[in-house]
């Protein structure tokens, strides 16, 4: 086909277009794909400030997780030039760095002050020591507990708790005629969901994804000690049906006053001592369990924000970038809604200021984010980047069909013998298939 | 002989059909109810039915947040856009595959059958770099195609099996007083056929108005139908069940105001036969 035939094709489609919206051939305007959640959404409320400090006009694409990985994805592989900014996380952004699909943030500002970015976050956001993604907020793991449950059971918790004392508080609060269960923790299939919560506890155990030549290690005692602690805690102190529940409907149950403990994201804390929390005035925070191994079942995620190589607007994106991600917009965000609704877990100087100091999950937020380390984060060596996934292009789908059979041994529907089976099989036959 | 129906057998029925037809309706119910909760009355547990603090604020969040009646427009423009398209490329296929049928007639209808089996993901990737290299991506004309192709083989099938059962005779004697194959099909066929082209675009506005695969990926924000409205309001970690109730609510409720009103025509159309 030629280029005549070409331009008449895009031309025909143009003109039938009945209403394709052009922008104003004198203001800049940058598209964001984006994430729904609280931090995200807030961060949209102050883009009018935004335009009128730069005279750049945004708009936002909001999409579930799930989704928005697909659609960035679609484009960025494609070279689409869709999104002028992307909201990626910590798996994505060293593998799409490697490939040179995001434009490298090695030249912003002074002011913005790149060496304030909290070192694990820049870490896990950097490929070859170059950053790609800026930080908006960040995020670790650790234990939420009713101070008045625990209280009642004749228990104290430690700063820093063994599994072995998790298991042990939550049979002593589960009240099952009360509908108190112990525990509430992820079992729902999903690499994101269930699947980064048992890799995160596999760390503590001594499991590891891959050996140092990438062979998989789910045939393991150390990944068979995993499960089927995850297994017995959960059958015995854990909420029915605990197999298909993940952030959302643990977060449902320990609102409703239904969850002794809850380990997860570090941003929850701001959820549970919430408006919409019954047990607001009876939380307390603890760092992720260990086993005494030296490592504990935290994990470190970032959803940060890069920009792809394909833009044509390169200069408004890192203006953005620089202003969203700044310390400005934190000082701004706290000035009009208080210290404890500022996007957490990204910069250092958050952690110095006395005023952040104040909140109460402020310190267990950056104990958990620094006690992570996504270039060692098992306690046998591996050769990959990642403490709740390995930064690998094949892991998303391999982690995905792994922690579906988890998640059927976690409902009755095979053994966890069956499951770790299965699940060296599956990863086997994907990374030989996949060249390793 | 009709058989006689007892009063027992009727209430039987009138029982069956009103709890299966609470049933169908319960989900369209329980996401109206959760739109006007709190989020937190939207995850109460045991869940509250109707004696909770109504609130308006969900749809206040909704509207804030996004520009409905632009979506709205896409969405309309998109779904009815398609299945015009669709209806005038499909009239002169089913009736020619009606009324003057090949060999291999029967194979080009299974072969076009045959393409909705494939999984759309397959086709992504080729289709959005068409797409940009036509300079086309988030597009409305982008999408009324898709849509259009994709609902096109429903679209004759549908046309087909009702253009089936007119009889040929009946064109055979306008063709003998003159007609020409124009008038025809717009004179002789079209009006014969209302029901079944009226219950034929019914259901595929409704097609084209929910899909959700090509509507969302091939869009960002010039042509992003409520799907994609529907769809950012979906949250990870955090709770959003009654404002996603809400934005639900309000992408339904054109398609249900235009399904109840237009029940009849779609019930008629789609299990009475042409000239019945």
């Amino acid at each position: 086909m030629n280029n005549s035939l070409r331009a008449l094709l895009g031309a025909t489609f143009l003109c039938a277009s009945t209403g394709v919206a052009f922008a104003d051939g004198h203001a800049k305007t940058i598209t964001i794909a984006t994430v729904n959640n609280g931090d995200m959404v807030r961060m949209q409320g102050y883009t009018d400030k935004f335009t009128e400090e730069s005279g750049i006009n945004v708009e936002w694409v909001t999409l579930e997780e799930n989704v928005l990985r697909q659609r960035v994805t679609t484009d960025i592989t494609t070279n689409g030039g869709s999104f002028d900014i992307m909201t990626i996380g910590m798996y994505e952004t060293p593998i799409w760095g490697a490939n040179g699909w995001l434009v490298p943030l090695d030249d912003l500002s002074a002011e913005y002050n790149a060496a304030d970015i909290l070192p694990a976050m820049a870490g896990g956001l950097s490929h070859d020591g170059t950053l790609f993604a800026a930080p908006f907020y960040g995020e670790s793991s650790m234990v939420m507990y009713r101070t008045d449950l625990m209280e009642k059971a004749g228990l104290e918790m430690p700063d820093a708790p063994t599994w072995t004392f998790i298991a042990e508080a939550a049979a002593a609060m589960t009240d099952r005629d009360a509908g108190i269960n112990g525990i509430c923790l992820r079992g729902k299939a999903g690499w994101g969901e269930g699947g980064a919560f048992i890799t995160a506890t596999s760390n503590s155990f001594g499991a590891r994804w891959f050996d140092e030549n990438w062979k998989p290690q789910f045939d393991t005692e150390e990944w068979a000690n995993t499960v089927n602690f995850f297994k017995d805690t959960m059958d015995a102190s854990g909420p029915a049906g605990y197999a298909t529940n993940g952030f959302n409907e643990n977060l449902s149950l320990f609102n409703q006053g239904k969850c002794g403990m809850w380990i997860d994201a570090t941003v929850a804390a701001s959820f549970v001592t919430g408006k919409d929390s019954t047990v607001a005035d009876h939380v307390g925070f603890a760092l992720a369990p260990d086993n005494g191994l030296g490592k504990r079942s935290n994990w470190l995620w970032a959803w940060a924000l890069a920009i792809p190589a394909g833009t044509q607007q390169k200069a408004e994106a890192k203006q953005f970038i620089e202003w969203a991600t700044g310390t400005g917009y934190i000082e701004m965000v706290a000035a009009n809604e208080g210290w404890a609704n500022v996007p957490p877990g990204a910069r250092t100087s958050l952690y110095e200021n006395p005023e952040y100091q104040k909140v109460p999950f402020a310190q267990m937020t950056l104990d958990s984010i620094l006690s992570a380390d996504p270039n060692d984060s098992t306690v046998l060596p591996s050769p990959y980047v990642g403490v709740q996934f390995a930064a690998i292009p094949e892991f998303a789908g391999i982690a995905t069909e792994v922690s579906q059979e988890f998640s059927a041994a976690y409902a009755g529907q095979q053994t966890v013998e069956e499951a770790l089976a299965n699940a060296q099989e599956i990863a086997t036959e994907a990374m030989e298939a996949a060249g390793y | 002989m009709a058989r006689a129906i007892t009063t027992k057998q009727k209430v039987s029925w009138t029982i069956l059909a009103w709890a299966f037809g609470l049933l169908m309706f319960f989900p369209i119910m329980w996401t109206f109810l959760t739109s006007f909760k709190t989020e937190g009355a939207a995850i109460a547990d045991p869940p509250v039915w109707f004696f909770f603090d109504w609130t308006l604020e969900n749809y206040t969040a909704v509207q804030e947040r996004s520009n409905y009646p632009k979506a709205l427009m896409n969405s309309i423009i998109i779904a009815v856009g398609s299945t015009i398209l669709g209806i005038i490329i499909a009239v002169p296929a089913a009736w020619a595959m009606a009324f003057v049928p090949g060999k291999r007639t029967k194979d080009v209808l299974m072969w076009m059958l045959s393409t909705k089996m494939l999984p759309a993901v397959g086709v992504l990737y080729p289709l959005v770099l068409l797409a940009k290299w036509l300079g086309v991506i988030d597009s409305r004309i982008l999408l009324i195609v898709v849509l259009m192709l994709i609902n096109l083989p429903i679209i004759v099938w549908m046309l087909y099996t009702y253009f089936k059962e007119i009889p040929g005779e009946i064109l055979e004697a306008a063709r003998m007083d003159g007609a020409s194959l124009k008038s025809e099909i717009i004179h002789v066929l079209t009006p014969m056929a209302i029901p079944g082209i009226a219950s034929t675009i019914l259901l595929n506005i409704i097609l084209a108005w929910n899909e959700a695969f090509w509507t969302i990926l091939l869009t960002t924000v010039n042509a992003a139908p409520l799907t994609a409205f529907i769809a950012s309001f979906s949250a990870p970690e955090g709770l959003f069940y009654a404002k996603l109730s809400a934005a639900s609510m309000m992408a339904v409720a054109p398609i249900l105001i235009m399904g109840w009103f237009s029940q009849k025509q779609l019930v008629r159309g789609l299990t009475f036969g042409a000239v019945k």
